[in-house]
């Protein structure tokens, strides 16, 4: 199932929507346990072993340039996820919410986006913040406490992190709205957003309801959803019967399980969903199989809630090394290329790092700043009071 | 009650002045908003061929399209949600929740992100959207349909909180909300919609998050808000009759308060009683007699008296008088305010 072709929306008069067959026992068991099987819809052109493989709907073509450039995005974040995790038990960083294990539905999905395209994340989106040409450094300070994001979302098309789950999906539909009421759908130069969600999400009541928005909008929106298999302690199973990307054919639009840990398939199907709804088919939800090999955050714990042999299976299917070993099988890459990425990610992290310890301070009065775009009087009167206390101690002992 | 004071520079003389219910004053305000601004687009539940269930928005969906005009699915967490992402795009969203008491489902969209995204973002982004409430009882609804919900809103820092309590403020308001940078949650005073008042539609209206005297007087201050406007009104010509001369306050925005018109009332009259028909603990009215007690310290020749709805659940209709403050609560309050 899940051809793109099948779930072209039909012509008015054609009758019933296209819906795919009913998912086997097989398919449903496949779908809901914690498991490095995704079935037989999934989506995949990289196997684990490095091997090309073909698939019937979405194929893609890249060239040795274009893969090395995607292995050393994917080596990158790594690299900056391990450095500030590791910050974060230095102390430097309040809290630290790893992606291990993700860069590849990461990378691929935000090497699919046009620089006119528009992101919608969650917060553990670090290797979109990446694509969208975001520094590093400047996620740090949400997690150490000096601010809550410093980036201009609408300059790099990148959302702020969202911390409640499931509100941007309703804030991504809304966008896509205006989009489509921009008159900017419609064709291959058209824009569309992307939002992205974890598989607990899918349990939230925004989630269902920028569902229901897209599809009856017709919104240029794809709903990304990485099922890492883990919402903290809770598997997959706890969050639904069915396996999420047939959610979408209850909603009336295209439902896509690809392997995500395959930046090639999360490339290919990405690219297609974003030009879906840029000619304005949209929206598509696509499920990225992949696995959180980390804990939730740092706060996490785990060994409490799941057994090390899953994450020895999926220690198998890690999304960089059978890249690195197709690179190499192709010849396309050499022992050189390797170490220069390596020495590349040492740099970033050594800067990471040496930014993140040199973070000064946020001032008392950024409490009060950026509240209301036109000033309250009553908050002003409150800042002017504070900070006539804070200046009290000056030169005093405080 | 004296006529809202109105700057008429640039009337040319003229006086347009038209009399209106405040539901066609918030109608024709809407218009107006509209025409003037291609980006305002209203949204909501049966807004469109309806024209609401009160029949705020009658007409708009004919003349400015269903592009501008939304019949969104029945939803009200998605109907703020998208509204944060259309007015992210450039637009100005104007949603109507149904009732007061279905704005809930609303509420984490509203709080987590209407409120706290210009904020996060240090001004990046700015949400100039409005959420339109009618609110407060007295139609002899089913539960859930009669409900003050503001204390919430104003308790949220980010939020602006505004009411309107007739048909020139109801026109003027909604077209400043909607002209506001910043998120307005505007509530309307539903069992007043269908009264009448003159309305100027040309008067250049005063500045939107400011409290207004609507009737002077020395014995004592009345504040209300809403459709408690009306009643504080009528109180007031009821104890002019016996000789006793209230000051009655609009307090028009309810975050940011504007108290300084009340201060100043206090000062002069030494007593002060709050009426909402919000219950009252942890709410607006809270906030007026601990600001007023801070501020008129010496003034006071009695304690802020308030008279409020009680702190219940919204009661069955049929006891709704008895919950709703009415003319007789608020007089009795005013002469325990004089008995001191």
């Amino acid at each position: 199932m899940s051809s793109p072709e099948q779930w072209t929306r039909p012509e008015p008069d054609a009758g019933p929507a296209a819906t795919a067959a009913r998912p086997t026992a097989e398919q449903v068991i496949a779908g809901l346990r914690a498991t490095d099987e995704g079935g037989a819809d999934l989506v995949q052109l990289l196997t684990p072993e490095g091997e090309r493989v073909q698939h019937p709907d979405f194929d893609i073509d890249v060239t040795a340039e274009e893969l090395r450039g995607l292995y050393r995005d994917m080596v990158l974040v790594r690299r900056v996820d391990r450095e500030a995790n590791a910050l974060q038990r230095k102390g430097q960083l309040g809290i630290w919410v790893p992606l291990l294990g993700q860069e590849a539905a990461q990378i691929g999905a935000g090497r699919a986006m046009r620089p006119t395209d528009m992101a919608f994340p969650s917060y553990r989106e670090h290797g979109i913040a990446w694509c969208r040409g975001i520094p590093p450094t400047d996620l740090l300070g949400i997690f150490r406490g000096t601010d809550h994001g410093t980036w201009d979302p609408l300059e790099k098309r990148f959302h702020p992190y969202t911390i409640v789950i499931g509100n941007q999906v309703l804030n991504a539909a809304g966008y896509a709205m205006g989009q489509k009421f921009d008159g900017a759908v419609g064709d291959d130069d058209g824009e569309a957003t992307i939002c992205f969600f974890g598989d607990g999400a899918t349990s939230q009541g925004d989630v269902h309801e920028g569902f229901v928005w897209g599809a009856v909008y017709d919104a240029p929106l794809v709903f990304f959803c990485q099922n890492n298999q883990w919402a903290i302690s809770e598997p997959t199973e706890r969050q639904s019967r069915l396996p999420l990307y047939q959610r979408a054919r209850g909603y009336g639009f295209p439902g896509i399980r690809v392997d995500g840990n395959d930046v090639l398939a999360t490339l290919a199907v990405t690219r297609w969903a974003l030009d879906e709804c840029r000619n304005g088919n949209g929206p598509v939800l696509i499920e990225a199989f992949t696995y959180r090999m980390d804990a939730h955050t740092t706060s996490d714990d785990p060994t409490r809630y799941r057994l090390s042999d899953e994450l020895e299976m999926w220690k198998l299917k890690d999304p960089i090394e059978r890249v690195k070993v197709h690179l190499v099988k192709q010849q396309w890459a050499d022992a050189a290329y390797f170490e220069g990425v390596e020495a590349e990610a040492d740099v970033l992290a050594a800067e990471l790092r040496d930014f993140c310890v040199a973070m000064p301070e946020p001032p008392a009065q950024r409490i009060f700043s950026g509240v209301y775009a036109e000033a309250s009087p009553v908050l002003d009167a409150q800042r002017d009071e504070f900070l006539d206390y804070v200046s009290g101690f000056a030169g005093g002992e405080h | 009650m004296a006529a809202p004071t109105m700057d008429r520079a640039g009337t040319g003389g003229a006086s347009p002045t038209q009399t209106l219910t405040i539901s066609k004053a918030l109608n024709s305000g809407l218009r107006a908003a509209m025409e003037a601004d291609p980006k305002v687009v209203v949204m909501g539940e049966d807004i469109g061929k309806l024209g609401g269930v009160f029949r705020i928005t009658d007409g708009l969906q004919k003349d400015f399209g269903e592009q501008r005009v939304l019949d969104t699915p029945l939803a009200e967490s998605g109907i703020i949600g998208t509204a944060v992402g259309l007015a992210i795009r450039g637009y100005r969203p104007v949603c109507e929740i149904q009732f007061d008491g279905f704005i809930f489902p609303g509420f984490d969209q509203i709080v987590s992100q209407v409120a706290k995204l210009h904020y996060r973002t240090q001004g990046r982004i700015t949400l100039p959207m409005v959420i339109r409430v009618p609110f407060g009882g007295g139609i002899g609804a089913v539960e859930h349909h009669s409900e003050s919900p503001e204390s919430y809103f104003a308790h949220t820092a980010g939020l602006k909180v505004v009411s309107c309590s007739n048909p020139a403020d109801a026109y003027w308001m909604i077209q400043q909300a909607i002209a506001c940078e910043d998120p307005v949650l505007f509530f309307e005073p539903k069992r007043r919609y269908y009264e009448k008042g003159e309305v100027d539609t040309t008067a250049r209206p005063g500045p939107l998050f400011a409290s207004r005297v609507l009737r002077t007087g020395t014995a004592a201050t009345l504040v209300a808000y809403g459709p408690m406007v009306r009643t504080c009104l009528d109180a007031a010509a009821a104890a002019a009759e016996d000789g006793t001369e209230l000051e009655v306050i609009d307090l028009r925005t309810l975050s940011p308060l504007d108290l300084a018109p009340v201060h100043e009332s206090v000062r002069r009259t030494g007593r002060l009683v709050v009426v909402s028909e919000a219950p009252s603990e942890s709410s607006i009215s809270s906030e007026i007699a601990a600001k007023v007690q801070q501020e008129c310290f010496y003034s006071l020749q009695a304690p802020v008296l308030r008279v409020t709805g009680f702190d219940t659940p919204y009661p069955p209709s049929k006891l709704e008088e008895e919950f709703l403050p009415d003319l007789d609560r608020v007089l009795h309050a005013v002469d325990r305010s004089l008995a001191w």
